[in-house]
C-alpha cells in the first residue's frame, strides 16, 4: 500500500470515483426524470427538420428544460460539423420574405430621416 | 391512526426483507401493535426469516380475493405479542395484487395496528409500485455501492410521482435512508462510499447505519430477526434505527473504531 502511494501519490482511491461517477449520472438522470413527457418527440421532430440542412446524429442534438425559480428555460443544443452540412435543395421551399412597403421606392428616404 | 411503512430498493438483494423483519419487531419490541406484510408475491421469503414459514396456511392473496379472512391468513409472532406477520403467495405471480384490494386489507389492518410495515420486492414493477403505493413512509434500504445507490434514487424518484399521496397531491411520502452491509474498515480504506457520500448524494436523512455483520446470516439461518439477539451490533443498530423512526434521539452508533480497531491500529496495519 504504501509503495504504491509513492509510486502513485494522486492515486485517487475507489470510493472517491464511485461517488463521483454517482454524482454524474444521478444529475443526468434527475434531468431526465423531471423532463416534461413531449420532449422526446420534440427531439425526434427537430432531428427531422435539422437533418434536412446538415448530417446529423441522434446524439449531437439535446434537448432540455432546465428550471430556475420561477421560469422554465427549453434549452437545444445542436453539435455541428460544418463539413456536413448539405447542399440547400434539401430544404422544405421557403417563402420569400416580404420587403417592408416604406422601402419600396427607393428614390424616397426613409421615413425615419429626417428632410433637410 | 396507522402508519404505513414501505421498505425498497430498487435493487435486489440489499437487505430489505432482513430490514423488514428487524424493523417490524423493533418497533412492536417497543410495545406497538405492528403486522409486516410480504409484497414478493411469488417469491416468499418474509416467513423464513421471521421463522413461521410451517405456520402459512392463507395469505395475502387468498385475502384480497376475498377467499380467507384476515384473522385466518395472519400469523402472531411467537416472541411477541404485538408482532403478526402476513405472508403471500408462493404460486400466484405479481399481477395479483390488486390496487383496490390490497387498498381494502391495509384499510382494515389500520383499524387493528399501530404500524404496517410492507416489504417490497425489487425492482419498479408492479409488485414494487403496488408496495409504496400506500405508504406514508419509505425507508430506502441501501448498500454503499454505486448501483444500490443508483437504484435507491430512482425509488425516491418513483415516491415523489407515483404514489398515492404524489397522485393525491397530500403530504409527501416520508423518505429515511437506512444504510446496511456498512463496513467502517473498508469505507476507512478508501474502498467503500462512506454514509456522509451516500446522505450527500441521495439528500435524505439517515435513520440508521446497519454494520456488516455475521449475526445477520445466523438471524436467518434460524428463523430470528436480527434485534432478538441482544449481542448483535446489526441487532442494536437496528434497534437504534427504530427508535429514530418514532422520533427518539440516539447518536449514531457503529460510525467510530471500536476496540477492535483500536486494537488492529496499534498491532495492525495503519
Amino acid at each position: 500500500m504504501r509503495l504504491l502511494d509513492l509510486l502513485f501519490p494522486e492515486r485517487r482511491n475507489s470510493a472517491v470515483i464511485a461517488k463521483d461517477r454517482l454524482k454524474i449520472v444521478l444529475a443526468h438522470e434527475r434531468a431526465s426524470r423531471d423532463a416534461p413527457e413531449f420532449l422526446p418527440a420534440l427531439q425526434k421532430d427537430l432531428l427531422e427538420v435539422v437533418g434536412r440542412y446538415v448530417e446529423i446524429r441522434d446524439d449531437t442534438l439535446r434537448v432540455n428544460v432546465g428550471k430556475s425559480s420561477d421560469t422554465s428555460l427549453l434549452e437545444i443544443n445542436v453539435e455541428i460539423d460544418r463539413s456536413m452540412f448539405k447542399p440547400v435543395n434539401n430544404a422544405a421551399p421557403v417563402m420569400p420574405r416580404p420587403i417592408p412597403a416604406a422601402r419600396l421606392d427607393r428614390e424616397s428616404p426613409a421615413p425615419w430621416v429626417k428632410q433637410s | 391512526m396507522a402508519k404505513v411503512i414501505v421498505l425498497t430498493s430498487g435493487k435486489g438483494g440489499v437487505g430489505k426483507t432482513t430490514s423488514a423483519a428487524a424493523i417490524a419487531s423493533g418497533l412492536a419490541l417497543r410495545g406497538k401493535r405492528t403486522v409486516v406484510i410480504d409484497f414478493d408475491v411469488g417469491l416468499r421469503n418474509l416467513d423464513l426469516i421471521m421463522g413461521c414459514e410451517r405456520r402459512v396456511v392463507f395469505d395475502f392473496i387468498n385475502v384480497i380475493n376475498g377467499d380467507a379472512k384476515l384473522n385466518q391468513a395472519l400469523i402472531k409472532d411467537k416472541r411477541n405479542d404485538n408482532l403478526y406477520v402476513f405472508p403471500t403467495s408462493q404460486t400466484r405471480d405479481k399481477e395479483a395484487l390488486k390496487r383496490d384490494g390490497v387498498e381494502r386489507v391495509l384499510e382494515e389492518l389500520k383499524d387493528n395496528f399501530d404500524y404496517i410495515v410492507c416489504d417490497s420486492p425489487a425492482g419498479i414493477e408492479h409488485g414494487a409500485i403496488t408496495a409504496l403505493y400506500f405508504a406514508d413512509s419509505a425507508i430506502i434500504v441501501t448498500n454503499p455501492e454505486v448501483s444500490s445507490v443508483r437504484d435507491s434514487d430512482r425509488i425516491i424518484g418513483i415516491l415523489a410521482s407515483k404514489s398515492r399521496r404524489a397522485e393525491h397531491n397530500l403530504e409527501p411520502v416520508q423518505v429515511h435512508l437506512l444504510l446496511t452491509r456498512y463496513s467502517l474498515e473498508r469505507v476507512k480504506k478508501g474502498e467503500m462510499l462512506s454514509v456522509e457520500d451516500v446522505k450527500e448524494i441521495l439528500s435524505i436523512p439517515l435513520l440508521g447505519v446497519i454494520p456488516e455483520s455475521e449475526t445477520v446470516l445466523k438471524a436467518s439461518n434460524t428463523g430470528t430477526p436480527v434485534v432478538f439477539d441482544e449481542e448483535s451490533p446489526a441487532g442494536r443498530a437496528y434497534l437504534d434505527a427504530v427508535a429514530r423512526f418514532v422520533g427518539e434521539q440516539r447518536e449514531m452508533r457503529f460510525l467510530q473504531p471500536g476496540r477492535r480497531s483500536i486494537f488492529r491500529s496499534l498491532f495492525g496495519r495503519a
